[in-house]
C-alpha cells in the first residue's frame, strides 16, 4: 500500500479498520517529504522530528486504549501566514524570518483540539502577494506536474506540498484566488468559504476584507472534511459569522438533476487559453449528462474587478503591513541614525519588490486627494459586483469559470511582469470581492500534460452546493485515477 | 492698534480615558502605573494576525457622555483606521472615528462674567489611546511600554466658540465635572486621563474670517492650559502688530521657561490616509439601547447645587464649590449621612480640606479618606470628645495616614478632658498663676477671660473642653 497516495478519508477508513497506524502514517508522509522535498522546495519550516513524536506520543496512547477522534493523528500542512504558537510563522519575508508566533490562529487551534499532526509551515508568495509563489523570500517552489513550472500562488506550497504527496491535506488562504489558482495549477482541489465562515484570527492579514482560510486538498470529500474542522463563529473575530455548524460532506452523494448551473460568458472571452476554454466546454458536457442544466448568461463582473480588487486590496494592505516597522518582533536593519531611518531602511530592506509595489499602491489610492477617485470608488464597484453576483443566483445554483485563463506558466516567464501576472487572477478576484465561496476541481489537462482548473462559485453560505457539484464531476471523471503528475 | 482690538478664538480636543476596566479592543486590564509591558497581549502588541474586538462598555461610555452633553447620537457609526508611524503605535495606525463619530453637535454650558455661555461640541468619538516612550532608562535609546497601549479614549472636540483662557478653564472645568458625574472617566490629569489639545487664533475684532491657529498638544494641567494661552495670544498679537503672518504650526509648552516652541517641521505634515477599518463591523445603535442609558444618567452639578441650596441652606458660593467636583459633592453627602450636620461638612469642605488639597496640589479625586472618616470626625466634635482645634489636627493626619478619628485621637491622646473635677484643678492652677487677669476680670475686662482660657488651653495642649473651661472661670471668679 502506497500511504501518502491516500487521501484523508482512505486513511481514516485504514486506521480504523487497523490497517494503519498513526505512526506509520506518520512516518510514510516525512519519508516521502525526504524523498521529494529537494525538488518541489514546498516547505519553509518542515516539522518532520516533531510530526513523528507527536505520532509516537499518540499511537502510545492509541495504545493504551485511548479513543481515537475522527482526526486524531492525520497530518496536515500549514501556509506559513497562519500563526502556530512556538513555531516560526514566516509569511515567506525576510521581514518576519525570525518570527515565532506567541498564539495559535483559532484554525490551529482547532486543529490541535483535534490532534492533527503538522508536518510544516508550507511556502507562499511573500505576504500572499503573488501568484507564482516565486516572490518568496526563502525559494521558489515548483509544480509537481513539470518542475520547470510554477505551482501557482500565493498558496503555491500548500498545493504542491498536496500534489506531491509530501502532506495529505493542507491549508491555505485566499485573497485574490490564493487558494484556488494554485490548486488549478497543481490539479489538486481548493476551496475558498464564504467570507466570514471561517475565523482569520491568527491568519497574518493581507487584504482584511478579503482574506479567508481555506482547503488544499486531494479530493473534494477531503475539502468537504476540513472545512467541517475549520468553520465557525469566533468571538475574537467579529467578521466571523454565527452560524448553525453544517456537515459539508453530507450534501456531497446527492444527485445533482436540474442543478441551474450559469456559465458567464465574460470569463471565456479575450485572454482565455483555447485548451483550458475547450477543457471548460467538455465539463459542461459531463454536468449535462448528469441532468444539470447549463445556461450561458452575462455577468458583466470581471472587466471591473480586477481593478477594484488591486485597490482594495493594496489599501488595505498598506496599513495592514504598517506594524512591521523594524522597532518589535521583525527584521531590522543593522545601520541607522535615526527613528526615520529605522524605518525606511528596515522596511526597504525587508520587504520584496512586489510587497513594496502594493504598499505604495495602496497608499497612493488612500491618499488625500485620491481616495474619492480610488478607494471609495472601488467600494462603489465593490457593491455593484455583489448586485451583479446576486441577480445571477436568482437563477443559477452554481456558477461556473475557469480558475485560470491559463495553465501553470514556466518559472520566470511572468515575475517581471506585474501587470500579466495580476491578470491570472482576473477569474478569481470577483468571488472575493463578493465574499462569495468558490471551489477549483481540475477538469482534465492540456496537451501538454498540465491540469486544467475549473472554478465553482456558490451564492454566500451555499458550500454545500459547489462541493455537491464538484464531488459529483469528480466521480465522473475520475481525474486522481486517470490523470498523474510527472512526479509521481 | 492694542490687544483690546483683538479677538481670541480657541478651540480644544480634549482627550478623556475612558474607565472601563478592560482595554478597547482586548481584555487587558487598564490600571494605570503598572510596570512596564505587564498589560499587553498579542493584540495590544498588534502581533501579526490579531484582530480586534470592540468593547461595548467604551460605546457605553461614550454615548452617556454624548447624552450627557447634549449630543445627538449616531446609530450608525464606524471605526476608523489613523494611519501613521511611531514606535509606541504598534499597528502602525490608531482605531479612531473619522467621519462617523459617535455623537455630534452637543454643547456645554458653562459661567462667565457676563453670565451663562453655551460651548458647542463639534463631535464626540472613540479611539485607542498609543503606548508611552521611556527615553534613556537604560542609558541611551528609548523603550517602549505598550500597557496604555489600547486604553480607550473619547475625544470631545469643541467648537471654536472659547474667547478667553478664563473661558478654557471654566469650559474644562465644567467637562471634567460632567465626565466624573456620569462615571465614564476620571479625569486624572495628573496620569494624563484628562487631557487637551488647545488650538489658539486671533483676529481683528469684527473680522468675520477666523485668523490662522495654533496648536498645544497634550496639555494636562489647567495653570499651564491658562498661562500657554495667554502666552501664545501674546505671540500672535505681537507677530500681526509688526506685520507678520502667523504659521499654522503645532507648538509645545514649556512651563519652566513659559514660552511657546515649534514641534515638527512642516516636511512632516501628516497625511492619515483615514479609512474604515476592515477587521471591525459598523456600529449600529437602537433608539432603545439610546434611551436605556439616557434612563441610567445621574443627578448633574446643577440640579444638585439647587438641591443643596434648598436643602441644606448652603450659600451659593458653597454649593457651586462643592458640585464642582463629584468627588466633594459625594463626600458632603455620604458624610451627612453620618453625621447629620450638613453645616458642619460644608464648613470642613470649604474651608480646611480645600485648603490642605491646594497646598499639597491633590484633586479631590486623591481625597484618602473615606466620607465616613469625616462624618465620625464631626460628630467627634458635636459631642465634644475633641474641640475643634483638635479636629483640625485629626484632618491633617486623615490626609497623612487615614484611618477612624476615633483611633487617631486614641493613639495620639487627643480626647478632650471633660471631666469636671480635672478642669477644676486646671482652672484653680491657673488663677493662682495669674492674680492679675483675675482682678482685671472682676474690674469688668472681659478680655482677661479669653486669656485665661487660652492659658488652660495651653496647659492642656488643647485637650480641655472649652465651653467647660469659660463656665468654671467665670464661676470661681464671681
Amino acid at each position: 500500500m502506497n500511504i501518502t497516495e491516500l487521501t484523508v478519508h482512505e486513511l481514516q477508513e485504514k486506521l480504523k479498520n487497523k490497517e494503519l497506524t498513526v505512526t506509520e502514517i506518520t512516518k510514510a508522509y516525512v519519508k516521502r517529504i525526504e524523498e521529494k522535498e529537494k525538488n518541489v522546495q514546498a516547505f519553509v519550516t518542515p516539522l518532520t522530528e516533531q510530526a513523528i513524536k507527536k505520532s509516537e506520543e499518540i499511537q502510545s496512547k492509541l495504545d493504551k486504549g485511548e479513543k481515537l477522534g475522527e482526526f486524531t493523528g492525520i497530518p496536515i500542512g500549514i501556509k506559513d501566514n497562519i500563526c502556530t504558537k512556538g513555531i516560526k510563522t514566516t509569511c515567506s519575508s525576510k521581514m518576519l524570518e525570525n518570527f515565532v508566533s506567541p498564539y495559535d490562529a483559532t484554525v490551529i487551534e482547532k486543529l490541535n483540539k483535534e490532534e492533527l499532526i503538522n508536518l510544516g509551515k508550507l511556502n507562499m508568495d511573500e505576504f500572499a502577494m503573488g501568484g507564482s509563489t516565486e516572490y518568496s523570500y526563502f525559494k521558489k517552489t515548483r509544480n509537481p506536474w513539470n518542475l520547470n513550472k510554477v505551482p501557482g500562488g500565493s498558496s503555491g506550497g500548500s498545493a504542491a506540498a498536496v500534489s506531491s504527496e509530501m502532506v495529505p491535506w493542507a491549508l491555505g488562504s485566499d485573497t485574490g484566488g490564493s487558494i484556488r489558482q494554485p490548486a488549478s495549477f497543481c490539479g489538486v482541489v481548493g476551496l475558498k468559504p464564504t467570507y466570514g465562515l471561517v475565523s482569520r484570527y491568527g491568519l497574518v492579514a493581507f487584504a482584511s476584507s478579503l482574506d479567508q482560510i481555506g482547503p488544499i486538498t486531494k479530493d473534494v470529500r477531503d475539502s468537504a472534511m476540513l472545512l467541517n474542522l475549520i468553520t465557525g463563529h469566533d468571538s475574537k473575530d467579529t467578521t466571523s459569522v454565527e452560524r448553525e455548524k453544517i456537515d459539508y460532506t453530507k450534501c456531497l452523494e446527492k444527485e445533482i438533476k436540474g442543478l441551474k448551473i450559469g456559465v458567464p460568458k465574460e470569463f471565456f472571452g479575450e485572454g482565455i487559453n483555447k485548451e483550458v476554454k475547450e477543457k471548460l466546454e467538455k465539463a459542461m458536457q459531463i454536468y449535462k449528462t448528469l441532468g444539470a442544466e447549463i445556461e450561458e448568461f452575462s455577468l458583466d463582473v470581471a472587466e471591473y474587478s480586477l481593478a477594484t480588487y488591486y485597490i482594495i486590496a493594496c489599501a488595505e494592505a498598506s496599513s495592514n503591513l504598517g506594524r512591521f516597522d523594524g522597532i518589535r518582533y521583525t527584521y531590522r536593519t543593522p545601520e541607522y541614525k535615526n527613528l526615520k531611518e529605522i524605518y525606511k531602511k528596515s522596511r526597504s530592506e525587508g520587504f520584496g519588490a512586489e510587497v513594496k509595489r502594493r504598499i505604495i499602491l495602496g497608499t497612493y489610492v488612500l491618499s488625500s486627494g485620491y481616495y474619492d477617485a480610488y478607494y471609495k470608488k472601488a467600494q462603489q464597484v465593490r457593491t455593484l459586483v455583489m448586485k451583479e453576483f446576486n441577480k445571477g443566483f436568482e437563477k443559477y445554483d452554481v456558477i461556473l469559470t475557469p480558475t485560470s485563463p491559463t495553465v501553470a506558466f514556466d518559472i520566470g516567464s511572468k515575475s517581471n511582469n506585474p501587470l500579466e501576472m495580476y491578470l491570472a487572477d482576473i477569474c478569481t478576484v470577483s468571488v472575493n470581492i463578493a465574499g462569495l465561496p468558490g471551489i477549483s476541481i481540475p477538469c482534465g489537462v492540456d496537451s501538454q500534460g498540465m491540469p486544467i482548473g475549473m472554478q465553482l462559485i456558490g451564492n454566500k453560505f451555499e458550500e454545500e452546493k459547489i462541493l455537491n457539484a464538484a464531488y459529483q464531476f469528480e466521480k465522473t471523471i475520475n481525474f486522481r485515477e486517470n490523470y498523474k503528475p510527472q512526479y509521481k | 492698534m492694542s490687544r483690546q482690538d483683538y479677538e481670541v478664538i480657541i478651540g480644544l480636543e480634549v482627550h478623556s480615558e475612558l474607565s472601563t476596566k478592560t482595554k478597547i479592543f482586548c481584555s487587558c486590564p487598564t490600571k494605570f502605573g503598572a510596570a512596564p509591558n505587564t498589560q499587553i497581549c498579542p493584540i495590544c502588541m498588534a502581533m501579526p494576525g490579531t484582530l480586534p474586538v470592540l468593547n461595548e462598555k467604551v460605546v457605553e461610555y461614550a454615548v452617556k457622555a454624548g447624552l450627557a452633553t447634549n449630543c445627538e447620537i449616531s446609530q450608525n457609526s464606524k471605526n476608523d483606521r489613523k494611519n501613521y508611524f511611531y514606535p509606541d503605535l504598534p499597528k502602525a495606525y490608531q482605531i479612531s472615528q473619522y467621519d462617523k463619530p459617535l455623537c455630534e453637535h452637543g454643547y456645554i454650558e458653562i459661567e462667565t462674567k457676563e453670565g451663562k455661555k453655551k460651548i458647542r461640541l463639534t463631535r464626540i468619538h472613540i479611539e485607542e489611546d498609543a503606548g508611552k516612550l521611556n527615553h534613556d532608562e537604560l542609558g541611551g535609546g528609548s523603550l517602549v511600554d505598550l500597557n496604555r497601549a489600547g486604553v480607550p479614549l473619547i475625544e470631545i472636540v469643541s467648537e471654536p466658540d472659547l474667547r478667553s483662557a478664563e473661558e478654557v478653564e471654566a469650559y474644562l472645568r465644567k467637562l471634567k465635572s460632567i465626565l466624573e458625574y456620569i462615571e465614564v472617566s476620571d479625569c486624572k490629569m495628573q496620569e494624563g486621563s484628562y487631557r487637551a489639545d488647545v488650538n489658539v487664533s486671533v483676529r481683528k475684532k469684527g473680522d468675520t474670517k477666523l485668523g490662522t491657529r495654533t496648536e498645544m498638544k497634550n496639555m494636562n494641567s489647567f495653570r499651564s492650559i491658562v498661562r500657554a494661552i495667554e502666552y501664545e495670544v501674546d505671540r500672535q498679537i505681537d507677530i500681526l502688530e509688526d506685520g507678520g503672518k502667523i504659521e499654522q504650526e503645532t507648538l509645545r509648552w514649556d512651563d519652566v521657561s513659559g514660552k511657546t516652541f515649534s514641534m515638527r517641521d512642516k516636511e512632516d505634515a501628516q497625511d492619515y490616509r483615514y479609512f474604515p477599518d476592515p477587521d471591525l463591523v459598523a456600529i449600529k445603535l437602537s433608539d432603545e439601547y439610546i434611551e436605556n442609558i439616557k434612563n441610567t444618567l445621574p443627578e448633574m452639578p446643577e440640579s444638585r447645587k439647587e438641591r443643596y441650596l434648598k436643602e441644606y441652606k448652603l450659600s451659593e458660593k458653597d454649593a457651586k464649590l462643592i458640585t464642582s467636583s463629584k468627588y466633594l459633592s459625594d463626600l458632603f453627602e455620604k458624610a451627612i449621612e453620618v453625621c447629620n450636620n450638613p453645616k458642619a461638612v460644608n464648613n470642613w469642605i470649604i474651608s480646611d480640606i480645600s485648603r490642605i488639597l491646594n497646598e499639597k496640589e491633590l484633586e479631590a479625586s486623591d481625597i484618602p479618606f473615606s466620607s465616613k472618616d469625616l462624618g465620625k470626625l464631626v460628630i467627634l466634635i458635636d459631642k465634644g470628645t475633641i474641640s475643634s482645634s483638635i479636629g483640625k489636627k485629626v484632618l491633617e493626619e486623615l490626609f497623612e495616614n487615614p484611618k477612624d478619628p476615633e483611633e487617631i485621637i486614641k493613639e495620639k491622646g487627643w480626647i478632650q478632658i471633660s471631666d469636671e473635677g480635672a478642669i477644676k484643678e486646671i482652672v484653680l492652677k491657673i488663677l493662682e498663676a495669674n492674680p492679675q487677669s483675675v482682678a482685671d476680670y472682676k474690674a469688668g475686662k472681659e478680655k482677661a477671660l479669653g486669656f485665661l482660657v487660652g492659658q488652660a488651653m495651653k496647659e492642656t495642649k488643647g485637650k480641655a473642653n472649652p465651653q467647660m473651661l469659660n463656665k468654671m472661670f467665670k464661676e470661681e471668679m464671681q
